[in-house]
């Protein structure tokens, strides 16, 4: 038998109850932890939920696929690429289209870039949520170049909708490579500056390690997938495990670790930024000439049945979940999202803590709050 | 295993399981009442070890309410649709999975939230991103709502 | 006595002279104290506003920025239109807070700061009064400021700003101790109180020269103490933008919150010259005994310009901290000071009273 794991949270009505959000600095975007408190310490953490919910899969059910590719930037819109592909690849698998290899060279090239710029937005809010305000503008810094290549190349800096079922919108950017290389070459030299900055502190050290230990069997049980749960030495890389695009022809390591505290988690990202670029250089001199889109129906109708797709986003698995039957508009769209089951271990491994470590804890676990709520 | 061999040992378990056709993975169709027992064999046992739930939905078929459960083993590394339906759409329930996948808890959560399934046992069924005096389950295929909702 | 334009006690006396020979000596003190509490409260605002400016433009250093530069040649102007913009806004009133507590915090903080600068030695004869215990005199009188904090903390009805006051008030009592026990070891070299005696004492050298190891054990305590004592980063728990919103002051809005914020800054000026003064020889220029020719050089920079040229390096520092730490816990920030400082501070004092027996520091 396997352990059981719960998480206990028992309501007494004397309970010193404060709520972090749905407006407060720490949370990034409209969510509400219940705070009980016994002084500094927190007994339990609940996490309200539902304060951005949009109603995004009602939405799918009225629109064609190209439509849904453009709601999809919306949940988790630090990694607005890797949404819109998990659905083109699923579209892609449903009807057998096989998209031109530069497709899934250059798709895989910008996940990449996207995953950068998403993990530096997380280190400026992460050294903001621990009171290191500093952080934030050198790593907005090194985001603005990111995004000013996305922007050369799809005129837009945040939810570029640049994936369609097939392939992509348009061509990239003759400047492209040019500058996706000067920018390597850059953050190579500015990424040390981070950990000078912020992981070799003395403090930042005493505020994080041994801070929100989360054990492999946890992240498991609660799925919390993606960086976070590899830090707990849970394998659950899906550009490894089930490679998608380009990620099998690259070389490239999954970064685990099994020390699970808020501290390997920080590391970890720290580290996967190292691994984005070594896959970027390997990809970047190679895309290969052709099309930039497969031959595709302008009104897309899958065959009826139940498809699956999942894909790596910043933050972790992202799934899709399409039923269709037959028409150009799907019965049902399901998104798995990695914040939604990430946020809900938040008081398996926050309780018991003092208040400052639950935002260090959620800080780390890097929640996005449009992709819980969707 | 195979899908061949998780065919073999998920009949051998629980009687009364059907295979619907799928071109991507092998789907399992189980009755309510064995929901439970199932869940908790794929789970506990070694060989088919399904310790991670990635996703838990609902769906609505019109003639149909189902709950659909897609695992995976970590160590194994293969992959399982579970399925289960009801036809009542009054008073749907199923038994709850939350102790076997932690995760599940807030994903049956969502689906109450949307469809109205109950699950029993469940320890904090409230509704998660509605409010809390929402009138009706807006992912049922049946749901109206004239004012923010525009219909093609 | 010879005149020196550096020497303000011959213009202080003759003031006093003038008024006390054309009225009586009752209405004499009284317009002196008129004057002096004028001259205080333009420091004041010049003071706070001057600070705020700087803290913004080393921040935008620090962040790769410009910081303000809009209003005036290089934003000189912006922190007066931020004020005006303070002075303009409503004074939102809660329900159900202690409206009399709630209106009273703001001004014990910001007098408590005002309190402590009448100590302060800004050259020789520019001190408003100088009592023969005025370290004593700088300790209470900045401790207090807490008082208000906790009100404020307290009566503005609010989770977090209760939790932010109380943080404040557990970290400022605490490291009032090392404050303390660290300008007491300064005290002890020096062996008077008289701020302008431990000034005199520093003719020939400053104490964090001439008191060599301890004394820089001492100064390096003052500055991480008095850094926490005026709850600013790292050691902002009662604020704690992150966890606790704005902690003491999150329900204050207008005036009275710039209040809070304008004794946030005088504390930090006033900490700074008290380390200034003490370790770094206030208005004392730079002497070097027997170095007869280089001390007439530096004789002729004026004592205002000395001292607040050692004010802005310490301010410079406290600002560096900030900007550059994370915050620490509530947990952590108590034992550095119980478990870490407090010992070091008792060991250093030790040393000190055995260094001075001994007359082993420079002389």
């Amino acid at each position: 038998m396997k352990e059981v794991i719960q998480d206990i949270i028992i309501r007494n009505s004397d309970d010193y109850i404060i709520n972090m959000g749905p407006q407060h600095p720490s949370t990034h975007g409209v969510l509400r932890l219940e705070l009980s408190l016994q002084g500094e310490k927190v007994k339990y953490v609940v996490p309200h939920i539902g304060y951005i919910h949009r109603g995004i899969e009602k939405m799918c059910e009225r629109d064609t696929y190209q439509q849904i590719i453009h709601l999809t930037d919306r949940f988790d819109y630090l990694s607005a690429h890797m949404n819109n592909e998990a659905v083109c690849l699923n579209v892609e698998n449903a009807l057998e289209v096989e998209v031109p290899e530069r497709v899934k060279y250059i798709r895989t090239i910008l996940d990449e870039l996207n995953r950068l710029a998403s993990h530096q937005l997380w280190w400026c809010a992460f050294g903001m949520d621990l009171g290191a305000l500093t952080t934030f503008f050198y790593g907005l810094r090194d985001r603005e170049v990111i995004l000013d290549i996305f922007e050369e190349s799809f005129g837009s800096r945040l939810l570029h909708s640049f994936n369609t079922p097939g392939g992509l919108m348009h061509d990239i950017h003759p400047n492209f490579q040019k500058r996706t290389k000067e920018f390597i070459k850059y953050f190579r030299k500015k990424l040390p500056e981070y950990d000078q900055l912020l992981s070799n502190n003395v403090i930042f050290q005493m505020r994080t390690k041994g801070i929100g230990y989360m054990s492999k069997e946890v992240a498991i049980s609660y799925g919390v997938t993606g960086p976070s749960g590899r830090a707990s030495g849970f394998s659950c890389d899906v550009r490894k495990n089930h490679p998608y695009s380009a990620y099998d022809k690259v070389d490239f390591k999954e970064i685990l670790d099994t020390t699970g505290d808020t501290f390997t988690r920080y590391k970890l990202r720290i580290a996967e930024m190292w691994e984005s670029m070594n896959i970027i250089e390997q990809l970047i001199d190679n895309i290969p000439e052709g099309d930039y889109t497969a031959k595709m129906k302008p009104i897309i109708k899958l065959p009826v049945g139940e498809y699956y797709q999942r894909v790596e986003t910043s933050r972790g698995e992202m799934g899709v979940f399409i039923i269709s039957d037959g028409n150009k508009f799907p019965v049902r769209v399901k998104f798995r999202t990695p914040n939604f089951a990430n946020l809900f271990v938040l008081n398996k491994i926050g309780s018991g803590n003092k208040i400052a470590d639950i935002v260090a804890i959620s800080g780390s676990l890097d929640l996005v709050i449009p992709d819980i709520d969707r | 295993m195979t899908n061949d061999q998780l065919k073999e040992k998920i009949s051998e378990w629980v009687s009364g399981i059907e295979f619907p056709e799928n071109k991507q993975y092998l789907e399992v169709l189980v009755p309510a009442n064995s929901l439970k027992k199932l869940a908790e064999l794929l789970h506990n046992t070694p060989e088919t070890d399904f310790d991670y739930l990635i996703s838990l939905s609902g769906v609505d078929y019109v003639s149909h309410l189902a709950v659909v459960y897609h695992l995976e083993s970590t160590s194994h590394k293969h992959f399982l649709v579970m399925k289960v339906k009801t036809e009542d759409r009054e008073n749907p329930n199923f038994d709850t999975v939350n102790e076997i996948w932690r995760t599940a808890e807030w994903y049956e959560r969502e689906v109450f939230d949307m469809f109205g399934i109950k699950f029993n046992n469940h320890p904090d069924l409230r509704r998660l991103l509605m409010d809390d005096d929402w009138v009706g389950f807006p992912l049922r295929k049946d749901y109206k709502d004239e004012i923010k909702m525009i219909e093609r | 006595m010879d005149f020196n334009i550096y020497d303000f006690t011959s213009f202080t006396k003759w003031v006093d002279n003038a008024l006390n020979s054309s009225m009586s000596p009752l209405l004499a003190i009284i317009i002196e104290l008129i004057i002096i509490g004028l001259v205080f409260l333009l420091f004041y605002a010049i003071v706070g506003l001057l600070l705020v400016y700087a803290e913004r433009k080393v921040c935008a250093v620090i962040q790769n920025r410009y910081g303000p530069n809009r209003v005036g040649p290089f934003g000189i102007f912006q922190t007066i239109a931020d004020l005006i913009k303070l002075l303009m806004k409503e004074l939102i009133n809660i329900k159900h807070a202690d409206n009399f507590l709630f209106n009273l915090a703001p001004f014990i903080v910001i007098i408590a700061s005002f309190m402590a600068i009448a100590a302060l030695p800004f050259a020789k004869g520019l001190q408003a009064i100088d009592f023969n215990i005025g370290i004593f005199y700088l300790f209470a009188v900045s401790s207090l400021g807490v008082i208000g904090i906790l009100l404020a903390g307290w009566s503005s009805n609010s989770k977090y700003s209760l939790i932010g006051a109380i943080r404040s008030g557990a970290q400022v009592i605490s490291y009032e101790l090392s404050v303390g026990l660290s300008l007491l070891a300064i005290v002890v070299f020096a062996g008077t109180m008289q701020l302008s005696g431990i000034i005199e004492s520093q003719a020939d050298g400053w104490w964090i020269i001439k008191g060599h190891f301890p004394a820089l054990v001492a100064f390096v305590i003052f500055l991480i103490a008095s850094t926490a004592e005026t709850n600013r980063g790292p050691f902002d728990l009662a604020e704690a933008e992150s966890e606790l919103t704005a902690g003491f002051h999150t329900e204050y809005s207008g005036i009275k919150f710039a209040f809070f914020f304008l004794a946030e800054y005088m504390n930090m000026f006033i900490v700074a010259s008290i380390a200034a003064t003490m370790f770094l020889g206030g208005w004392m220029p730079f002497h070097i005994a027997g170095w007869d020719g280089m001390n007439a050089i530096m004789d002729y920079v004026p004592p205002i310009v000395w001292f607040f040229g050692k004010t802005i390096f310490v301010i410079l520092m406290m600002m560096w901290f900030k900007w550059t730490f994370p915050r620490l816990r509530i947990d952590q920030l108590l034992n550095l000071e119980w478990k870490y400082l407090l010992p070091l501070n008792l060991m250093n004092i030790v040393l000190v009273a055995f260094i001075v027996l001994m007359g082993w520091y420079i002389k």
